[in-house]
């Protein structure tokens, strides 16, 4: 089984963004960056699948400009086997980063993609379901497991409310939500072996896929702050502010 | 042309998130049809045919949609589509799973997570767990959209009289099968549609402690959440989570008991109307954005806001 997993550099987790004071963006200079953490899950699950020989190559896919490598190697670290680079210097949303990888897919035939169910930097939420649209394959969104039954896999899905198993065709896209595995740690020796992994970079013209912007940005603000309150001294006074001034208990 | 709601509903009930998402489709047009796709739902187009803000319901009743399976649903909204010049559903689990695959097929971008409607073609949605907001544009000719619906009024189902008409579409595509579902069964109100809700986060230091939080959570009528770190640890299932990763709620009340305030939480709550922190950590910054902080052990703390709502409920 081949398995498929794109990945996103974006502004690491922990990292509190700005907002351009020209409003036309965030500003991403001198920014940490990192592996977009859903997509971190993904392919700890691909080498998972790995190990149990239930897989046996593992291709990773990143969109984006030249340091989207970095990202690749990250992930080639983890246990990949080879990478895609798709460059470009432009934004590309959603629509357009299914349409790329539809593209890569058909050259590429995997059995499963597994990718993460949103980038947490546009917190979009959509390409799985793009993806799996375009090519007319099953969807199993915001897994928290998965298990590969031959020809089928029987994804667990986080929904409100609990959870939902639905048994779907292979091919099949899968997106990762939280539970579904904790990442490992790359280790010094797999960092050095991803050095001499293959990344094969192409443009999305060499797809032709022209990236569009459909969806066009007019401003970025910060949203309105709120003021601190104050600190109580006690649960009665707590409870007096609650119950009589603010009458909501 | 109309505005389409996709609603969201059990079969039996409305789930509250549509009504939000009606309202936010009628901030686009004044016009405003339903679609209910379910399996012996006739129950929740009746519910909505008592909504003044609707002109129409249409309802196609088949086994193949009992479970929302989203390659079955978006192949007929995607044929309904071509009356339509926008398409809601709300930012659920339900909404996001259905609605890009719907734009895919008709090959537009789809603009999530509304939270104000500008005009018809502009909107803002938050970015970046919500430290910043994205005022956006659509160029494509239709527009598939899913709302926050914190962010929108419920409207009310009272004496409306909206049509009800039947359609017969359906298309199963039969790449996914339902197998079964694991709900969580409470009687204490989803935190979607919470008016009180109380967190425990790390500080809880374990699953079995959040039964202090249980028991004030039924003396108020609230709903028990977590912070991501609490769902990590495995104290809480994945459902209770409230931050970017989770759920977004806004309610009247929002009580965090031992929660740092990781901006990826904070995103999921800074719209509650008040905010009470409890925390040992005086730094922590969780008390940036509470209205009431009090500083303290939230094992000495819990019982005695306990015993003091018993208190001022007799």
């Amino acid at each position: 089984m081949k398995i498929l997993v794109p990945v996103k550099r974006v502004v690491d987790y922990n990292v509190k963004i700005k907002v351009k004071s020209d409003n036309s963006g965030v500003d991403l200079e001198n920014v940490k960056m990192s592996m977009n953490p859903f997509d971190e899950i993904a392919i700890e699950e691909a080498v998972r699948l790995k190990e149990k020989k239930l897989c046996d190559e593992i291709i990773v896919i990143s969109i984006g400009s030249s340091t989207s490598e970095e990202t690749l190697r990250t992930a080639l670290a983890i246990g990949a086997d080879k990478g895609i680079l798709v460059e470009t210097n432009q934004e590309v949303q959603p629509l357009e980063v299914a349409k790329i990888l539809k593209e890569i897919i058909k050259k590429n035939n995997p059995d499963l993609v597994l990718m993460g169910k949103q980038a947490i930097d546009d917190d979009s939420n959509q390409t799985g379901q793009m993806l799996s649209a375009l090519l007319g394959w099953a969807q199993g969104t915001f897994a928290s497991k998965i298990e590969i039954k031959g020809k089928e896999i029987d994804v667990t899905r986080e929904i409100d409310g609990g959870l939902e198993t639905l048994n779907m065709k292979l091919p099949a896209i899968v997106t990762t939500d939280l539970r579904l595995n904790e990442p490992r740690y790359a280790s010094l020796p797999n960092i050095m072996k991803a050095k001499q992994k293959p990344i094969e970079k192409i443009k999305p013209e060499d797809l032709n896929i022209e990236i569009k912007e459909r969806l066009k940005t007019l401003e970025v603000t910060e949203p309105p702050k709120k003021e601190a309150g104050i600190k109580v001294e006690s649960v009665q006074e707590l409870i007096s502010k609650l119950h009589e001034k603010e009458k909501i208990i | 042309m109309s505005v389409l709601v996709l609603i969201e509903h059990d079969n039996k009930n409305i789930k509250s998130s549509s009504l939000n998402t009606i309202t936010a489709a009628k901030k686009i047009d004044k016009s405003v049809h339903a679609v209910v796709l379910g399996e012996n739902c006739s129950n929740v187009a009746e519910q909505l045919s008592k909504c003044e803000d609707l002109e129409e319901i249409l309802i196609s009743d088949d086994a193949i949609f009992k479970n929302h399976i989203a390659e079955n649903v978006s192949t007929v909204i995607v044929e309904l589509s071509k009356k339509y010049s926008h398409i809601l559903a709300p930012s659920s689990t339900f909404g996001k799973n259905i609605m890009p695959r719907v734009a895919a097929l008709l090959d537009v971008a789809q603009i999530s997570d509304i939270i104000s409607v500008q005009n018809d073609n502009t909107f803002i949605r938050p970015i970046y767990a919500g430290n910043a907001n994205l005022k956006v544009q659509s160029n494509d000719n239709k527009k598939i959209i899913t709302v926050r619906t914190t962010n929108f009024e419920a409207t009310k189902i009272n004496n409306g009289k909206a049509k009800i008409t039947k359609i017969e579409k359906k298309e199963n595509t039969e790449l996914s099968k339902f197998v079964k579902n694991e709900l969580n069964k409470s009687d204490r109100p989803e935190l979607t549609s919470a008016g009180i809700i109380i967190s425990g986060g790390r500080g809880m230091e374990s699953g079995k402690n959040f039964t202090l939080l249980e028991e004030i959570a039924d003396k108020l009528k609230a709903a028990v959440g977590a912070s991501r770190a609490a769902v990590d640890a495995g104290f809480v299932p994945n459902d209770y989570q409230v931050g970017q990763t989770g759920k977004v709620v806004a309610p009247e009340l929002y009580i965090a008991v031992g929660i740092s305030g990781a901006i990826q939480h904070l995103a999921g709550m800074k719209d509650s109307k008040i905010i009470v922190a409890i925390n040992k950590d005086e730094e922590a910054p969780i008390f940036q954005v509470a209205d009431y902080g009090i500083v303290g052990d939230l094992f000495k703390i819990l019982p005695e806001l306990s015993k003091e709502i018993d208190k001022i409920k007799t």
